[in-house]
């Protein structure tokens, strides 16, 4: 039995470009157990607060009269929600800088306090010590969360490249056809606005240079010229906006064949800097335009152009927005409002 | 055009909408001669599927004589009369070629909806919201086809309406709920819910070779359909008895060997369970009442397998897993792959060994449907299955 086991074909394990135990770094364990301990910090006091308003708000020296009680509830809800923050989300970082700013707000409170005359000022006193004290720790959590190395997974580094007024995105979808076919329509950027749904156009200008005009949030529009940085035939295209141009941008496609005879794997990554940076793109998500879900749309199409050599439309999708399934006078078209329209 | 629309909660109307046009080089138009109101159907009526629209027109069930092709369509001639499969299937994709049509991989054109739901979207459908598409449904005079050249299925002259028309959905349903119970020599099969689907069920067990099958329901007709048509050997109505203990019985305490499961989201039953889902369901909290598939599970023999034809639409709860797990049990399950199936059931409906025809108990005119609905959804004067002729 041994021998047939060493006989077995031993077949090198195939080199993937991107490995996913990049996400597998673990964050600091002793971080992370620090901003839980925040978090159940939270939770806890925010439903004493909630529990016995008057009780705690005599505790810290106030005379837990029926606006002391209003004040305690409206804290205990907030400290409820940091908590939930901290200890749902999968990085507590952004829960742990909601306490710190919840801090200062009880600073401020209990500043205003301890000049009034109602109040037991030692009591006041007391408090203010520990909230302080407090406040430095979620102070550290927060510093610690922030400036660790921080290199680990996808959504880190999204992030990191949104602080830059970056969007990054990152989407893949599997093809039945082969790289030579898949690269060869892609390499040809006048065919991408067959798929591309905020593409309007892209003429070729010369072998490495083209033009392109595409549509925007709420009737935009933006031109640029853009270059081809990298092309290796059935394997790979990258490409940029040239300097200066209006919106600046990147992208990059890949074709693997995918294992087993499952046609190509298309891997494309998008970076461009919206006009109006961060603030821009966090409107465009506002109105439905979460730029993966356009991405993933837009590959969806190029594989039904792939493999059935048109985008396919039902009664219901030609139209911009909701429409019911039923025919129209409509003609047929790419409507990309509706990709990732919330609904 | 006449169309079936669906306007809310328990409304469908007849509503004058535009004439269907080719949209895709691979579309037919087909004028409509033929359609059916299908169970599925009363869950969209009863509100229970997401993503529907004011106005959308229904029908997933239907067969008529094509009046127009697109340019890309090679097989079809105008005049040439056609069952038009309910998932709608481009050939060309991953899961086309492994014959798994209703999960197609491109004919959804909304298919970010249904990934939200399910994790990966299915094929798109007729008349089924819009997470499968947003596609228009066959109760209309007219309606547009995709992929025409896959699946629409060509039917002799000399074989009516009523024997073809369920080999778009319901006929290759129940079929394939037996086919995925791997039916073997002695088998026992029991089929939850005697509806069309659970009849056509019942009967392709017996043309499988099951030694016995026994029909669940409550409704006394249909126990008494699926014994007189549909060749079941036993039934069991759980409104007069305990399934599980009649079940025990009927097999000597060792299980069926296969259970069908052909009611879905929509089950009936007793006692607390039923209050429970029924309560949850109305407020949200679950979008399906799973009380045929827990019981069908619990009734399975060791080793056996489930097989779960009837429709859910989200989440359920309760969810046996323990049975599953420590009993060697196989769920199996799907969209019916009619394209894989149709052509097949169409010749054993030319050879006369099924006539799909005996689910058939009420005929009426398009204009009607709206009543149709409503006597279907109350079992009113024993309705089984409503087909509508224009």
């Amino acid at each position: 039995m041994e021998a047939s086991i060493q006989e077995a074909p031993q077949e090198a394990p195939k080199q993937y470009e991107r490995r996913y135990t990049e996400g597998a770094q673990p964050r600091r364990w002793d971080d992370d157990r620090l901003a839980r301990g925040l978090g159940w910090f939270s939770l806890g006091l925010g439903l004493t607060q909630l529990a016995a308003p008057r009780g705690v708000a005599r505790l810290i020296g106030l005379q837990g009269d029926d606006e002391d009680r209003k004040a305690m509830i409206a804290i205990g809800m907030r400290e409820l929600a940091s908590g939930i923050g901290i200890l749902a989300q999968r990085r507590p970082g952004p829960g742990v800088w909601a306490r710190v700013s919840g801090d200062v707000m009880d600073l401020a409170l209990l500043g205003r306090a301890i000049n009034s005359n109602r109040a037991d000022r030692n009591r006041v006193a007391m408090a203010t010590a520990a909230v302080a004290g407090v406040t430095l720790i979620d102070l550290l959590a927060g510093q610690r969360l922030r400036h660790r190395p921080n290199g680990g997974g996808r959504l880190a580094e999204a992030e990191r490249a949104h602080e830059r007024g970056v969007v990054l995105v990152r989407r893949a979808i599997t093809v039945n056809r082969t790289s030579q076919e898949v690269y060869e329509f892609w390499r040809n950027f006048e065919n991408l606005p067959q798929f591309m749904a905020h593409l309007e156009a892209v003429r070729i200008l010369d072998d490495r240079r083209s033009h392109w005009i595409a549509t925007g949030p709420a009737g935009s529009r933006a031109e640029w010229d853009a270059e081809i940085v990298e092309d290796r035939p059935n394997e790979r295209i990258v490409w940029r906006a040239v300097p200066d141009s209006e919106v600046p941008n990147e992208g990059s496609v890949r074709f693997v064949p995918a294992p087993g005879g499952r046609g190509t794997e298309i891997h494309v990554e998008l970076r461009y800097s919206p006009p109006g940076g961060r603030f821009a793109a966090k409107i465009a998500k506002l109105f439905g335009e979460e730029p993966g879900q356009q991405v993933a749309g837009d590959l969806r199409r190029f594989k039904q152009v792939m493999e059935l050599g048109e985008v396919v439309h039902s009664d219901a999708s030609i139209h911009r927005g909701m429409h019911p399934a039923r025919p129209s006078n409509e003609l047929p078209r790419i409507a990309p409002s509706m990709e990732g329209a919330v609904r | 055009m006449r169309a079936i629309c669906w306007e809310g909660k328990k409304t469908v109307r007849v509503e004058q909408v535009p004439d269907p046009k080719i949209l895709n080089s691979r579309d037919a138009i087909v004028r409509v001669t033929s359609a059916a109101i299908c169970g599925s159907d009363l869950h969209l009526y009863n509100g229970y599927i997401p993503t529907m629209e004011r106005g959308d027109i229904l029908g997933h069930e239907f067969m008529g004589e094509v009046v127009e092709v697109g340019r890309s369509v090679g097989n079809l001639a105008v005049g040439d009369r056609v069952v038009v499969p309910f998932a709608i299937a481009c050939g060309q994709c991953g899961a086309c070629q492994r014959d798994l049509f209703s999960c197609c991989e491109n004919s959804n054109p909304n298919a970010w909806m249904a990934e939200k739901l399910f994790g990966h979207s299915p094929a798109g459908a007729f008349g089924y919201s819009h997470l499968t598409g947003g596609f228009a449904g066959g109760q209309a005079e007219y309606v547009r086809v995709p992929f025409a050249d896959v699946g629409p299925l060509k039917v002799p002259e000399e074989l009516t309406d009523e024997q073809v028309l369920f080999l778009g959905d319901i006929l290759p349903t129940g079929y394939m709920g037996a086919d995925l119970c791997n039916i073997q020599k002695g088998d026992v099969i029991a089929v939850w819910g005697a509806g069309p689907v659970g009849q056509f069920a019942v009967a392709s067990a017996r043309l499988l070779g099951a030694e016995r099958v026994i029909a669940i329901d409550r409704f006394a007709y249909r126990l008494q359909m699926a014994v007189d048509k549909a060749g079941a050997s036993d039934v069991i109505n759980y409104e007069e008895e305990s399934v599980l203990e009649a079940l025990q019985e009927l097999t000597a305490g060792r299980g069926p060997d296969a259970c069908i499961d052909a009611v879905g989201m929509e089950a009936h039953g007793h006692g607390p369970v039923y209050a429970y889902d029924r309560t949850k369901q109305a407020l949200r909290l679950e979008t399906d009442r799973p009380i045929a598939l827990r019981e069908a599970i619990m009734a399975c023999k060791n080793g056996g397998t489930v097989s779960v034809m009837g429709v859910y639409g989200g989440f359920v709860d309760k969810f046996p897993m323990g049975a599953v797990m420590n009993r060697s049990l196989t769920i199996r399950s799907g969209q019916c792959h009619v394209q894989r199936y149709m052509r097949p059931l169409l010749e054993r409906v030319r050879k006369g060994e099924i006539d799909p025809s005996f689910v058939i108990t009420h005929r009426m005119r398009l204009d009607d449907a709206p009543r149709g609905y409503e006597m279907f959804l109350n079992k009113e004067d024993n309705c089984e299955k409503v087909v509508l002729t224009m």
